[in-house]
């Protein structure tokens, strides 16, 4: 590891160093007519140089700025870190982005050259073309549908790389070498949830030091292997598919299509695992949903099992003691149920798996981990580059963090924001000085704007964004995101935005979850048309405000917030989407952006109206817009005194 | 021209289902017949597929003229098509469905395949190739083991559309691709016939009900009514023309 922290501090070094030492084994993996096809880190380093070599034909400049717009493919990877060869710096855009979206970081990262996986991005970035003036060319992979486009500014993947291939990689090779680690290796934007977007700069250094921590940590190897199936533009990816694999030498897989992440993952096998803790859910439901139609034996045989389960598997992968009965009925769940159950799911090898990005439910935590699952929280930020804290294994919890990952200081301010020191802290705000001062202090201490505290045992507990916590009208304590996520902790309940600051109580809009309520009402014999007349269905409030009612009730147990339980609500006609800007990319709820957009039904649920009339316009997938008119019920929701407080105050 | 149609009439006892009908269609053109409800489109298509015999005219197909052609014959010869209502064999896979569109192309006897010898196992390799590539091309990769029976009508069409590019036609006969989808669905399929058009350069025949998708992706239109036709040309023709608007919004006697 000695030469791995002195000399090799690029990206584009560890490939080459990878592709010496480990040449014959598998970088990356992709499935390609049903066949999953390998690169090895020879080949991938080939295919890296050939591409340089043409970047630099194409008159690529250290320092320049490179779009990249795909899904993930082993091509992406190659181009990326084609790029960093020269000392460019790759920009990663998302892939189901709008082209007006795109519009920002090309302009603001004066993009030259641009690299679109296929017909469908190379649209969007022709769209944008006009007001992008220094984009001057466009590189595509899949040549399908483009046939007759006869713009000057597009040139084949294939085409680029031919090129490439016939020069000396001389030059590639001493462009290699002049890199250091405090060149920049790439610029992530952020969602942009509350402003424009910013981008994020970071150093190989800043990628690279929280990557080989982490890893080391973990005791990650060039055997472990990893399905890369996020955008590639979120910096987590970046992190797991690129800087983690670059470090450690393991294997990258890239899915057939969107579509088969599940196939893919149960084919590949992954050791090494991230999901976000919707991505969890959905498998959750799926599970569940499948669990429902199955035969009445394995129906009893999974309730019966699930309970052994949950009371012990959750000790036994913390190493705890459990009793010599219990162990033998989980061992014969584990041959029944758990076993199957981790097959089906693609996670019989995983020995690392990480959730982060918000909350996670405790039941649905609790789950993956009392299967057999090594699943683990961690914080952290694109501006961090992801590891701040790690839980350790053997001390998870589902409402912590965890402590801070070696190398990396943590304190809280006066306002109970947290605030970062560490070597994986970004660079700057590209071009944005201002925003660079405000979030990262003279000091070096990054704000996060996440408020939360550390708990007896020096575990980080997050509640939500220092900004967004506000008050009620009477002074009590309202986070809202507190209260959203014990509401999306119901399986019927998809997403939920809830208001409350500065007014005498709380009120929420609910998006159901058209899934599992879609099984629900199958099940009730309960015909409908879609998502809109499902939302709008009396069966269905009732439900809700039973998950609405029963938050209440739990909230009534917590004295500084039970003021904060959620009178009224409504069922959205809609669904909340990122394309129509109610969500962020990485589908967070933007509450002000839905407050002003939907400013009447807020006016309704604060008013004593058991209705309201909706007229909105709907932006369709293929970016026409239509209006969509209806009456939404409104309905209120029991609340319950605050009976603990009460006692305590008795007592 | 790769395929000539002409005065051909077509009856079924006392009615007249075509009646001198006569176009002719382009190499690598995407061609189009519409017409309103019983304006002879189906029957239309299977003459052209060897499904029905004509008692007048004549069909040439690459210079050669069709003699009492059955539908099989018409597949040996590289016309593929769809059907209207779906004809899948709805308990195998997508892939499986897709490799029977293969079907004509398969060489080695049942013996070889039996016994998976040399030949037999190369020519299987090389079939699903094929077949995958079609996956690949229709975006169908994630149901590709799927049971065809369990797919959405929208899906089930896309196969359909597949299982015909597998047999590799020169000319491809899409009965109505569009019916019964929803709006994206049919944005769909049409990229879909554009890309196979452009990419496989298959010359493409095509019925619909939906006079806007028609007139966006082809080339010319033939309009049918009654069994006669009364236009011909490039979708900007056909829409000015007075027959086509009295025929599709009814004239006042």
């Amino acid at each position: 590891m000695a030469e791995a922290n002195g000399t090799l501090d690029t990206f584009p070094k560890l490939l080459m160093h990878h592709a010496r030492v480990r040449g014959d084994r598998p970088a990356i993996r992709e499935k390609d007519l049903g066949i999953w096809q390998t690169w090895t880190w020879r080949e991938f380093a080939d295919e890296v140089r050939a591409l340089a070599c043409a970047l630099a034909a194409q008159g690529l400049r250290r320092g320049g700025h490179v779009a990249l717009v795909s899904d993930n493919r082993p091509r992406l990877y190659a181009a990326m870190c084609a790029v960093q060869c020269m000392g460019g710096v790759p920009v990663p855009l998302y892939q189901d982005a709008v082209a007006e979206e795109m519009v920002f970081p090309i302009q603001n990262a004066e993009i030259e050259l641009a690299f679109a996986e296929d017909q469908e991005q190379v649209d969007k970035l022709l769209e944008i073309l006009p007001r992008c003036p220094t984009l001057r060319r466009i590189y595509y992979d899949d040549a399908r549908g483009l046939r007759h486009y006869k713009q000057p500014q597009l040139l084949a993947y294939d085409d680029l790389i031919a090129a490439g291939r016939g020069a000396d990689p001389k030059s590639v090779d001493e462009e290699i070498a002049r890199g250091t680690g405090a060149d920049v290796a790439g610029m992530f934007f952020t969602s942009g949830t509350t402003a424009a977007p910013k981008g994020v700069v970071h150093t190989h250094s800043s990628l690279l030091a929280p990557a080989r921590v982490a890893a080391e940590m973990e005791n990650l190897g060039d055997s472990d292997v990893i399905l890369a199936y996020l955008p590639p533009a979120w910096i987590g990816q970046n992190i797991f598919s690129c800087a983690q694999a670059f470090v450690t030498g393991y294997c990258i897989c890239c899915p057939e299509s969107p579509e088969t992440v599940m196939t893919d993952m149960r084919e590949i096998g992954p050791t090494y695992y991230f999901a976000p803790p919707r991505v969890l859910e959905a498998l959750l439901t799926q599970v569940s949903i499948r669990m429902d139609d199955a035969s009445a034996l394995k129906r009893w045989m999974y309730r019966k099992f699930m309970g052994v389960a949950n009371r012990v598997g959750g000790a036994l992968i913390d190493g705890k003691p459990v009793g010599p009965l219990d162990r033998i009925l989980y061992w014969i769940g584990d041959a029944l149920v758990y076993g199957p159950l981790r097959n089906v799911l693609g996670m019989s090898r995983v020995r690392v798996g990480y959730t982060a990005g918000e909350a996670i439910g405790p039941d649905l935590f609790r789950f993956y981990r009392s299967i057999g699952i090594n699943l683990k929280q961690l914080y952290g930020s694109t501006e961090t580059a992801v590891f701040v804290c790690i839980q350790p294994n053997g001390q998870v919890r589902s409402d912590t963090v965890g402590p801070a990952v070696p190398g990396v200081e943590l304190k809280f301010s006066a306002e109970r924001e947290l605030l970062i020191r560490s070597e994986g802290l970004f660079r700057e705000y590209y071009k944005n000085p201002d925003a660079t001062r405000t979030a990262k202090d003279a000091e070096g201490w990054f704000h996060t704007g996440d408020a939360g505290f550390f708990d007896a045992d020096g575990h980080v507990k997050i509640i939500d964004r220092v900004k967004d916590v506000g008050k009620l009208a009477d002074g009590t304590l309202f986070a809202p995101k507190y209260l959203e996520n014990k509401l999306k902790f119901f399986p019927y309940v998809k997403e939920a935005v809830c208001f409350g600051h500065g007014r005498e109580k709380v009120c929420a809009f609910i998006n159901i979850d058209a899934d599992a309520l879609g099984n629900w009402a199958e099940k009730r014999n309960m015909p409908y048309s879609g998502y809109t007349d499902l939302a709008s269905r009396d069966e269905v409030y009732d439900l809700v405000r039973g998950c609405v009612e029963q938050v209440n009730a739990d909230l009534a147990g917590e004295p500084e917030i039970a003021n904060s339980q959620i009178h009224r609500f409504l069922i959205l006609h809609k669904e909340l989407e990122a394309d129509d800007g109610e969500l962020t990319r990485t589908r967070k709820v933007r509450r002000g952006f839905i407050a002003e957009k939907y400013q009447p039904l807020l006016d309704a649920l604060y008013s004593n109206a058991s209705t309201v009339h909706v007229s909105a316009q709907v932006r369709y997938e293929d970016g026409r817009t239509g209006t969509y008119a209806a009456d939404l019920k409104i309905r209120d929701a029991k609340t319950f005194a605050p009976t603990a407080a009460e006692l305590r105050r008795a007592a | 021209m790769i395929l000539t149609v002409e005065s051909v009439s077509l009856a079924f006892g006392g009615v007249r289902a075509l009646q001198e009908v006569s176009f002719d269609v382009k190499e690598h053109e995407i061609r189009a017949i519409i017409g309103p409800n019983g304006a002879g489109k189906s029957s239309m298509l299977n003459v052209l597929n060897g499904v029905y015999h004509p008692q007048e005219g004549r069909i040439k197909f690459r210079d050669k003229v069709f003699e009492d052609m059955d539908p099989h014959e018409a597949a040996v010869m590289g016309i593929a098509r769809t059907f209207q209502n779906i004809a899948l064999f709805k308990g195998m896979s997508v892939l499986d469905n897709i490799m029977t569109g293969r079907n004509l192309r398969m060489r080695c006897s049942v013996l070889q395949q039996a016994l998976w010898l040399g030949p037999a196992k190369r020519e299987e390799l090389e079939h699903r190739r094929a077949a995958e590539q079609i996956i690949d091309f229709l975006e169908i990769q994630h149901i590709r083991k799927t049971p065809v029976g369990r797919l959405p009508y929208g899906l089930q069409k896309r196969v359909e559309l597949g299982r015909a590019l597998a047999a590799e036609p020169a000319l491809l006969l899409l009965d109505e691709p569009m019916a019964g989808m929803n709006l994206e669905e049919k944005q769909d399929m049409c990229r879909f016939v554009l890309d196979v058009n452009a990419q496989f350069g298959t010359t493409i025949v095509l019925i619909e009900h939906d006079m806007g998708v028609v007139m966006d992706i082809s080339d010319r239109v033939v309009v049918l009514d009654y069994g006669r036709k009364i236009a011909d040309g490039t979708p900007d023709e056909v829409r000015r023309d007075q027959k086509v608007i009295d025929a599709y919004l009814g004239v006042t006697h």
